[in-house]
């Protein structure tokens, strides 16, 4: 079970980032964000996020049009 | 939330449209939220983006590349139409209604957030001059500075943008 869900279906370019980054300060060092998103591009910005703030993206998955990010706060 | 060492980013904004207003505040909060420091110097057109009240518009003249959805097809929307009485409000309202309709963040969301993810922002202080605007008509938050508060901060970033 994730620390935390961030639900940003809906939400465009650049939203479900920001919204993970605020998210994110609410989980604890070492606990997992869970992101639900809709916007194809996110799966390359979750990449992108995690590489450049050094948290660990755990899992990057799609169920139909719903993108599924599993997120580690290591950063 | 910047940490030691934190890479950087300027980014000097000129444009005050509603279609030219999104890349600056889309990468300035963006790159705050990957953990860079950002600084933002607004200037000509783009000053206007700091005002309280923002009426943004987008209109087809000089923009050839400019088409709207429409019936699961694209219009084009062609120069000579800006001409026609009342056509920037038009398109910019269609544009607004495309926005709220995909999800993107409105000008004001973005700009607010900028503003909680601690990107600085310089005015110009010669394009207040310029145009005549007044501080207390401005967001809070900006300071006033002009070339070299700019240049202080860019040969110092790692990423330099002009917009």
């Amino acid at each position: 079970m994730p620390d935390q869900t961030l639900d940003a279906k809906g939400l465009n370019c650049p939203l479900p980032i920001l919204k993970a980054k605020k998210a994110l300060k609410e989980v604890p060092t070492g606990g997992t964000l869970e992101i639900l998103a809709t916007d194809p591009g996110s799966v390359k910005d979750f990449e992108a996020f995690c590489r450049t703030t050094g948290n660990e993206l755990v899992e990057s998955g799609q169920d139909g049009s719903t993108f599924r990010f599993l997120i580690r706060h290591t950063g | 939330m910047s940490e030691t060492n934190a890479k950087t980013m300027s980014m000097i904004v000129t444009k005050g449209t509603l279609d030219w207003a999104y890349p600056p505040f889309i990468l300035a909060t963006t790159a705050a939220a990957m953990g860079l420091d950002v600084t933002m110097f607004f200037t000509f057109y783009g000053l206007g983006l700091l005002k309280k009240d923002l009426n943004l518009k987008v209109s087809t003249l000089g923009n050839p590349a400019m088409e709207m959805p429409m019936g699961g097809g694209h219009m084009a929307m062609p120069n000579i139409m800006a001409a026609l009485p009342g056509m920037t409000g038009l398109t910019s309202n269609m544009m607004r209604d495309m926005i709220k309709k995909k999800g993107v963040a409105s000008i004001e969301e973005l700009r607010e957030l900028a503003v909680e993810a601690e990107v600085k922002m310089i005015a110009c202080q010669m394009t207040m001059d310029l145009f005549e605007y007044k501080r207390e008509d401005m967001i809070d938050g900006p300071v006033l500075g002009g070339a070299a508060s700019y240049i202080d901060v860019a040969q110092q970033s790692d990423i330099n943008l002009y917009i």
